[in-house]
Parts: structure tokens; sequence; C-alpha cells
């Protein structure tokens, strides 16, 4: 897959930011001094009066935005993950999730491939935060396609919706042609009989791979691409669990609170499935080169392959 | 409505904050008292609104930042005609629409949930925000304590307000100088608030918060003030009517039981005959 286009989702986003406020007026698109880093600077030079950067308070950015939504527009709330979700954890609970307004927050940078910046600004606790908020939807789209397909499918969403976007550009696995983005809908990427990979983000397609590698040891394994980690699509997850009968999660994200929590969530009461989680294990992340890091913190393909095999002996 | 009239319809809606509060037997009723007769001013003099479509398009927005005083927010709604009076006893009670601190999906009127200090304020500038981007004439009132000054996003989103010059926003601070901890200079003094707030490019106004007369003007200035958000800051007394609990910090968030409820509805009853 060497010559296979890579794009990062923080790029999808910014170009998908165009197409909608091309096709929407309410659209609006706020930013928090890091429109050049979100990539909605490229919404900003289309459509400047509608792009509002709040500067360096992104607790605020978050009120503005619930604020702007009473009045009609639909407000996409951008920083990195870190902040959207962490520092401003308390403001889109109570300004946006307790009131359900129509919210978007699109959140970059997120896990440990933002790479050099380190562990300050690696954030993988947000999908934790955000799934423990009623009503808010959770999105993790794994290429290019789906994150734009995603924030589409958000805009059309009556309620908030948390969108996650990575800093690293990564290989675009879907087929834009064929695509279609069904939210609270997982793709099954790649049928199988002995083990269920579930993964979300960059992670599809480190595990589409690693499927490939398992595949020459004779391992059989179903792949399952989970962009929408609320509401999860609990029949896909069942219905794979009963049907391979061992469950392996995968996502660029901790291990705690994430896609392997709610995997094991649902399992745990439908379907009790032996399952391993793969992610950030109750660590912080640290500088580096992303592609180094995601091979060190074991999320590349050659580590879940491995992983796997060893699962599923 | 006159300056005595204000003044009756203020005195109703300090008689259904404590009425609301008694029977939720927990609330707050000193700030509530102390921003009864903005609130009153801002609802029948002020602010362009339909109890009938209370979502009516054009309407001009309140947000109360310091939302522990829904008691003074529901009083003055009940009191408009938005929803009975006779729900205010419903208060904090199971089922009921008056949720402790403001819910905006099932209270008619109310434009914003609020409660988690600081936030508010933020959700009325991106209401004039928005306003300014569409070219609308409605206008955006929220009020905030003078304790809840404390939290740094009232002043991030001060910064914000000033610096896009939005004058269809006022803000007014309860200055009732009383806090949970006791009295605001002790605990964390937010003093000078004035000069604080014309740094952030707001025009500023002091007034007493129980003079309707006071109050009128300061409105009518704000009107007339562009190119800047106006703050008005009010001096007020906490527990304002109700004779034991004025100027008392151990009023912030106390229910009166059934002996001081009565006494609390006679010097109402009194205040309203004089």
């Amino acid at each position: 897959m060497a010559d296979v286009k890579k794009i990062a989702t923080r790029e999808s986003y910014g170009n998908a930011l165009v197409e909608l406020g091309k096709a929407h007026d309410n659209v609006v698109v706020l930013d928090a001094d890091l429109a050049g880093a979100t990539k909605t600077s490229i919404f900003m030079k289309e459509f400047p009066e509608r792009h509002i950067d709040c500067g360096i308070a992104e607790s605020n950015m978050m009120g503005i935005a619930a604020g702007l939504s009473t009045c009609g527009k639909v407000p996409f709330a951008s920083s990195f993950a870190m902040f959207a979700a962490g520092r401003a954890f308390e403001q889109v609970r109570n300004s946006i999730g307790y009131p359900h307004l129509n919210v978007k927050i699109g959140a970059t940078h997120a896990g440990i491939s933002v790479g050099e910046d380190g562990a300050t600004h690696q954030c993988n606790e947000d999908i934790a935060l955000m799934r423990t908020i009623p009503g808010m939807v959770v999105i993790n789209p794994a290429d290019d396609v789906e994150a734009r397909a995603a924030v589409k499918a958000a805009y059309e969403h009556q309620g908030p919706v948390y969108m996650r976007f990575g800093r690293l550009a990564i290989p675009v696995i879907n087929d834009e042609a064929t695509y279609k983005f069904e939210l609270g809908k997982g793709i099954t990427l790649r049928e199988g009989k002995d083990v269920t990979i579930i993964a979300t983000g960059l992670c599809v397609g480190e595990s589409l791979e690693a499927a490939e590698i398992l595949s020459k040891e004779g391992i059989d394994a179903e792949v399952i691409n989970i962009h929408t980690i609320k509401p999860l699509d609990e029949a896909l997850v069942v219905a794979s669990a009963k049907k391979t009968g061992k469950v392996v999660t995968v996502e660029e994200h901790s291990v705690i609170g994430g896609l392997g929590s709610a995997v094991c969530d649902v399992l745990s009461e439908q379907a009790p499935t032996k399952t391993m989680k793969i992610g950030v294990n109750d660590t912080f992340g640290e500088s580096g080169p992303a592609v180094e890091l995601i091979k060190k913190y074991g999320l590349d393909k050659e580590s879940i392959a491995k992983k796997v095999a060893a699962f599923v002996k | 409505m006159t300056n005595q009239e204000l003044f009756s319809t203020a005195n109703e809606i300090r008689k259904g904050i404590v009425t609301a509060v008694h029977s939720a037997k927990s609330g707050h009723p000193g700030g509530s008292l102390s921003c009864a007769d903005i609130m009153t001013y801002l609802y029948f003099e002020e602010m362009n609104l339909d109890p009938a479509n209370p979502k009516k398009e054009e309407r001009d927005r309140f947000v109360l930042s310091k939302g522990h005083c829904a008691p003074a927010l529901y009083a003055t709604l009940a009191q408009k005609g938005f929803f009975p009076k006779e729900e205010l006893v419903n208060l904090r009670h199971v089922g009921s629409f008056l949720q402790g601190h403001p819910d905006l999906k099932h209270t008619p009127g109310v434009d914003m949930s609020s409660g988690s200090l600081g936030q508010g304020f933020s959700t009325a500038v991106g209401m004039a925000l928005a306003g300014k981007m569409d070219n609308k004439n409605y206008r955006v009132y929220a009020m905030a304590g003078d304790g809840e000054i404390q939290e740094g996003q009232i002043w991030e989103a001060a910064m914000f307000a000033g610096a896009r010059k939005l004058d269809n926003l006022v803000l007014i601070v309860d200055n009732n100088g009383l806090q949970i901890d006791g009295n605001i200079e002790d605990v964390c003094s937010p003093y000078p608030i004035d000069e604080k707030l014309k740094a952030f490019n707001f025009h500023v106004i002091n007034i007493d918060g129980h003079d309707f007369e006071q109050i009128r003007k300061a409105m009518e200035e704000a009107k007339n003030t562009k190119g800047q958000p106006t703050a008005i800051v009010a001096k007020t007394v906490k527990g304002k009517g109700v004779s034991f609990m004025e100027g008392k910090a151990g009023w912030h968030g106390k229910a009166p039981n059934d002996e001081e409820f009565a006494i609390a509805l006679e010097d109402l009853k009194k205040a309203g005959e004089a």
C-alpha cells in the first residue's frame, strides 16, 4: 500500500466544512486560535464572515456556540481534542449537552498521533469523556472519505455531535464512489470466522492490514469499522461476537472508557465474549514522530497482528 | 409601568420567590430577592416578549447566568403569564418543569439552561453575536452574580464581547456583596468591578439596583450606547424585602421554615400596602 493516498482527517474536516458552508447559510465555524491546525482556516478563506475566532478561550467558545445554536445557527466549534473535550468538558456538558443544543464539536489532534507536541496535547481520554454525556453523538472516522461524510451527517443530525479527527495523514481506505455513512451503523470491512477485530479511527486501516498478516498465519479475522462510538451499533457487535466467539477492540485512545469499554459494555450484557482491548494502556503519551509512537504504543498493523494471534491461540 | 406599579409587581414576584423556595425546602432566596427589581424591570418594561409565543424569533433574550436564582426567574415568568403562578410551589419537586436551575427544554420563557457559574454569560454573548450576524434587532440581557464573576469564563466572554463591540448585549452584575462563604471582599474580591469591565471595552453604569428610576435610565443609556456592550453594575441588598434575610450570607442557599415563611410573607404584604 505504499502508493496509497494519505490525508489527515483534520484536512477532511476543513474541506467538508466548506462544502457544508456552500450548501447551508446557517453553518458557522468557531475556532480558538488554532484555525491553521484544525484546518478551519480552509472555511475561513471561503467564508470569513462565518468564521469566528474566539481566541484562546475554549470554554467561552463552547458557550458562544451554544448561544448561536439557540438563534438558528449550526455552529461547528473547533479545537484540539484535549481542549474541546478536556478543558471545556463541563461547558460541553452543561451548556450544550444538558440543553441538547444543535452544536457540533470538531476535535482535531486526537490521540498519540499528535506526535512531537507530546503528552500534554495527546488526548487519549476524549471518547471516554464525551460518551458519558447523555444525548451526545461521538464519531471517530477512519479516513478522509468517512470523515467528510461524517461532517455532513453531523450537520443533518439534530443535536450535539462530537467528531474526532487526527493530525497525521493516514491512508484513504474507503472508496468514495460506493461509500455510505450511516450514523450509528458499523461497517464490516472484512468477513472472518476466527476473531472479530473492532476498530475505530486510524486503527481501522492498521487493523485491516493486520488481518492480512493474520490470514497468512491461518487466522481468519473479521474486521469491523466503528465510526460512531455513540450510539454504538450494538446489533452488529453482538452478531459478530456470536459468530467468531472472540473480540478484539483497537483504538488510538485509552483502553479505559473508549471503544473497548463501549464494546465490553454491550457484550457483557448481551453476549458475554472473551475480549481483548488494544489501545493506550492507561498511560500518557510522549514526544516523537507520530508513526514511531503508533509503533511504540502497539497500534500498528504488526503489533495488532501479533497481539491478536496470541489472543486467538 | 409607573415606578409604583413596578414596585408592586416586584413585590408580588418576591412573594413568588419565597413561596417557591419554602415549598421546595431548599433553594436560593437571597440572590433571588436581590435581583428581583431588575428582573421586574426587564420583563415588564424593557424586553420585547410574548408569553403566548415564548420562542418568538425577534424576541429579546435573557440568560440568568447566576442560575441558582431560578426562583426569581420563575416567579417573574409566572407573573408575566408564561405559566400559571400555581406552578411555583412545584419548584425542585420530582417531575416538575421548574428545575433547581433553569432548563430551557421544559420551561416556557427560559432562553438558556444555566446554573454552572460563568457559563450563562458566554451563551448570551453567542446570542448577541448571532443577532449581529443576522442584522436582527433583538437585544440580549445576561444577569451575573458578583461572586460568579470570580469565574474566569466570565472574563473570556467579556473580552470577546468587548472586542466584537456587541452593543446589543447588556450584562447586569447583581452586586449584593455576599457569596456562600461570606463577604465577596473577604472571599476573593472582584472589585473594582466597574473598572475591570471598562478595561474589557464595556460601557459601565453603576446604579442602585432597587431604584427603578436608576434602572430605567441605565437601560435607556445601554440602548443608546453604540460600538460597545454595556455592563450595569447594580448595587443590591441580598435578601431584599424580607427583614430577616437582608444582608445575610446565610440566606444565600437556605429555605425558610414555616414560621420564617409566614414572617417573610407578612413583610412583603406590609410593603405592598405601604
